[in-house]
């Protein structure tokens, strides 16, 4: 079992792509052509001025070099690396959606009513009261969804300063919070890897202004405890927030919504298969119950009383707004796709199968998989053997390695999730890359990746010499 | 079985897998791998039928006809250029659209590279030795040079001075990311169109942790004291940040030459086509922040054969590694659009760069000048240069004007009682006769 990625040998000589500026920079005066005066333009400006031909050979052999999603296994866990249906962006191309967002509502019903359309959607999915679909990423989501708790807190007069968040959690929860202006408590994990309820019951008190949980767990397992959480959390007067990182694998079958969970945001590229165009956009709606709507970033989008139409409106006591404008319009438009392509079968079976693949997969390979039952994702332990190096190796069996090294609370973590899209000859290839990796020599490991476009990366240098611009290699 | 209890049509699952997959787990059923307590558990129905791929596009298709077909003079913010089809060709290429954050870089070199040529072409631009490889876009960009500002900071105060005349979005938004680190944002006035830097002399001071500047401004002006409003800032120990954006910069004074620390913006004007406000944010600074950079940096090294590899690099900035002290709760950001907005950048080379610059200032003179011949209309308001856009003072209401435009097939701003805003671009530019045809006909 041998993959090799685009690779060019030619003896011993580096024959990876120049970087455009190798090819050739062109300097144009700006003074001479501008109709500005002088002292307000640059004088010239340099790039590169490449042909067509030459940029589309660029950009083609560049793409040979990046692993995706459409090149095979993508199991990295949290991370949910399903495919994108390709018909989502001809469905998002449309020229007549292509208008600017300060058009008046009248002149835009198309894309608002796609957007309340979607609000609908969403919030049956998660069985929330209002969605907002302003956010431009998961991230921005949960810092929507707490500056609402923040809003609603102090609206009634109350001064809670903490958010109360699992180890367990993603960072961003933790950054969110700090930006919101909270403190973080951090709430150690239990023996079984779910919440401990009495470390939660000591930790939540008048200041917690929220709980963000995410369910199921980032190691794949539901708290089960759901509902005697939310009573705590909700007796203590704060509020539940639900990272939506997880969605996926309750999909049919659990709404945060009933398990008490106030405000929460969706991932759409994790949940409903946008494109995550390796490293963005994404988008992060967020749902609330009834009590929050009225904190909702503004405009938020309902029909008009009459029925006859949609129109925009400025929720009573919004937080104002998380993006210049409406957030990341094509990749909602994306979301809408999929999930009317779906529909309550498909999501449900999606779920099913995405839980399914992890268990399969983690029944055929060698490693320990400590904490269980677990649903879409599963941790499994690398034991004595350093989990970054045997996800180095798996990169030379034509597989993308799972997450690494996190969770914390799994020693030498591999945290993996092949989500539905895989069958099971494929898992099975995936077994088999998490196995002959496992079990290779230390030598191996500590060298692979040998067959990828590139050999072993030295972070270190480049943290320690940080290059960041063709500008800054010009100037060793 | 019909095609709505299939399942998912992206799960490739035969009946006969999915039943020996579940005797090699040893359960019964799919039911049997959920651990949901009953009385948390969703048995009811979201209500969602599934549709064919050809039923969906009909749907959306006939949704999105409900749009009027207006010809937009609209920027503040998002603008619509000509996007070249090489741009849509390679950027939906599978291996870049369908990847991930590059975790993994020794299999990402493709896409690292991409966004290295991105952060330097931003360098280039701006002058700033750092650009990361993008924010969500030029509000939130903002909203982080004042978080960053506040980490920075070499002064006691809590003030963010931004300019009176602001897209109020980003106002907003900008608001959000203060109040958290319990900063205020404050105005300073404008005179005619840009800064009144005699105003903004009297107003810096001990309490100002960062002063804002914008060139083009929201309504156009180039702004022409860029490096007095530096000099304050930096006499006070002030961040300076100053907003613009990727076509702008190719032509205006360099940021890193009239003392910018940090420069946010939007480069989705490249990359982008008229997308409903989604975009790019610009995010570039001096070297004194390299640690304190929220978002993701790429960065050269080598590999273990010498050979120069790209990498996501000063990770521990980051939220995955840091949590709470974090410089930004950033993650998933816009690399997709980052990457469009290189390979047009790249398809118009500097001279292409240039000259769309140059028109944008050309353009909107020459339409200014038209609707002023118009009675009732003056334009631009602002005796000043202006890039794309300006203001309109109009006799009667503004409102009643453009939807009278609006009527004939034309969208413009309303800016406030007696005034309105115009935008032009490659794209509308062959529109403009119609356009002060039509403002003739309802003025």
């Amino acid at each position: 079992m041998i993959h090799d990625q685009a690779r060019y040998a030619r003896e011993d000589e580096n024959v990876n792509e120049p970087l455009l500026s190798e090819k050739g920079e062109t300097t144009v005066d700006v003074t001479e052509s501008s109709p500005l005066p002088d002292d307000l333009t640059r004088d010239n400006l340099t790039l590169p001025a490449p042909s067509e031909p030459e940029i589309a050979r660029h950009y083609t052999r560049l793409s040979q070099m990046n692993w995706a999603i459409d090149s095979g296994p993508y199991p990295l866990g949290s991370c949910t690396m399903k495919y994108n249906p390709k018909f989502t962006e001809d469905v998002a191309a449309d020229p007549n959606a292509a208008v600017h967002p300060d058009r008046s509502g009248r002149s835009v019903q198309g894309n608002i009513e796609l957007q309340y359309r979607l609000q609908e959607f969403l919030a049956e999915i998660g069985g929330m009261d209002a969605v907002t679909l302003q956010p431009p990423a998961g991230a921005a989501g949960e810092f929507t969804g707490i500056l609402v708790a923040k809003a609603y807190h102090e609206h009634h007069g109350h001064d809670r300063s903490e958010v109360v968040i699992p180890a367990s959690a993603h960072g961003t929860n933790f950054a969110t919070a700090a930006t919101a202006g909270y403190d973080v408590v951090e709430l150690p994990s239990g023996d079984d890897g779910r919440v401990d309820v009495e470390a939660l019951e000591a930790a939540v008190g008048e200041d917690t202004a929220a709980l963000m949980l995410t369910n199921p767990n980032t190691v794949g397992l539901f708290e089960r405890d759901i509902a005697e959480i939310a009573d705590i959390v909700h007796d203590a007067g704060g509020l539940l927030y639900y990272d939506g990182a997880n969605l996926n694998a309750l999909l049919g079958r659990g709404r945060p919504g009933d398990m008490g969970f106030d405000v929460m945001h969706y991932n759409v590229h994790k949940t409903f298969a946008t494109p995550h165009g390796g490293g963005g956009p994404g988008a992060g709606p967020v749902g609330v119950v009834d009590e929050l709507a009225e904190f909702l970033p503004t405009p938020h989008i309902r029909e008009t009383s009459g029925k006859s139409g949609y129109e925009r409106f400025e929720p009573k006591n919004t937080i104002g707004k998380v993006h210049g404008f409406a957030g990341n319009w094509l990749v909602l438009v994306k979301t809408y796709a999929y999930i009317a392509r779906l529909g309550d079968s498909g999501l449900a079976d999606a779920a099913a199968k995405a839980v399914l693949n992890a268990n399969y997969l983690a029944e055929q390979i060698d490693l320990d998989v400590p904490h269980g039952p677990f649903h879409h994702e599963f941790a499994a332990t690398a034991g004595d053997r350093d989990a970054a190096d045997v996800a180095k190796r798996m990169l030379d069996f034509g597989v993308h390695p799972p997450t690494t090294k996190w969770p914390e609370m799994v020693p030498e973590a591999m945290l993996t999730e092949p989500t539905e899209i895989e069958g099971r000859s494929s898992l099975d290839d995936l077994a088999e890359a998490f196995n002959l990796a496992y079990a290779d020599t230390d030598e191996t490991l500590d060298t692979a990746p040998n067959r990828t476009a590139v050999g072993r990366i030295d972070q270190v240098g480049a943290a320690r010499n940080p290059r960041l611009s063709w500008q800054a290699l010009d100037e060793e | 079985m019909s095609e709505s209890e299939r399942g998912s049509p992206y799960a490739p699952h035969t009946d006969a897998e999915t039943v020996a997959m579940l005797e090699a787990v040893g359960v019964g059923d799919e039911e049997a791998l959920f651990d949901i307590p009953e009385d948390v558990a969703f048995d009811g129905e979201f209500g969602i039928d599934s549709r064919t791929e050809r039923e969906i596009r009909g749907e959306c298709s006939r949704i999105f006809a409900r749009n009027d077909d207006l010809v937009e003079f609209l920027g503040r913010g998002h603008y619509g250029h000509y996007v070249p089809s090489v741009v849509d060709h390679l950027s939906d290429r599978a291996e870049f659209l369908t990847s991930y954050t590059q975790y993994q870089p020794e299999i990402s070199q493709g896409f690292l590279q991409a966004l290295f040529e991105y952060q330097s072409m931003l360098v280039e631009l701006t002058g700033l030795p750092i650009a990361n490889c993008s924010m969500y876009d030029a509000a939130t960009a903002l909203g982080e040079a004042a978080m960053l500002a506040d980490r920075v900071r070499a002064t006691s105060g809590d003030v963010v001075l931004v300019p009176e005349q602001l897209r109020e979005g980003k106002r907003a938004v900008l608001a959000n990311y203060c109040a958290g680190a319990e900063l205020t944002v404050e105005s300073y006035p404008m005179a005619d169109g840009t800064a009144d830097v005699d105003a903004l002399a009297d107003r810096v001071g001990d309490d100002v942790v960062m002063v804002y500047a914008e060139s083009p401004t929201v309504r156009g002006c180039i702004e022409e004291r860029l490096a007095a409003i530096g000099d304050l800032a930096s006499e006070t120990n002030a961040l300076f940040t100053l907003g613009s954006d990727v076509v702008s910069l190719a032509v205006l004074e360099e940021p890193a030459g009239v003392g910018a620390d940090v420069v946010v913006g939007e480069a989705g004007a490249l990359g982008l086509p008229t997308a409903y406000g989604m975009g790019l944010g610009i995010f570039a600074c001096s070297d004194d922040f390299l640690r304190q950079v929220p978002g993701r940096l790429v960065g050269a090294s080598e590999d273990t054969r010498g050979d120069r590899a790209f990498t996501l690099t000063l990770q521990t900035r980051e939220q995955h590694i840091r949590k709470e002290r974090a410089t930004s709760n950033i993650c998933t950001n816009q690399a997709w659009v980052a990457l469009r907005a290189a390979i047009h950048a790249a398809s118009l080379g500097p001279s292409g760069l240039v000259d769309l610059a140059n028109d944008c200032v050309r353009e909107a003179e020459s339409l200014a000048e038209r609707i002023d011949e118009l009675s009732g209309a003056v334009a631009p308001v602002h005796d000043r240069y202006h890039l794309r856009e300006f203001t309109v003072r109009v006799d009667q209401p503004a409102a009643a004007i453009a939807a009278d435009l609006e009527s004939e097939g034309y969208a413009v701003h309303v800016i406030s009682d007696h005034l309105l805003q115009v935008c032009v671009t490659d794209l509308n530019v062959g529109e403009v006769d119609g356009l002060v045809a039509a403002f003739e006909e309802v003025i």
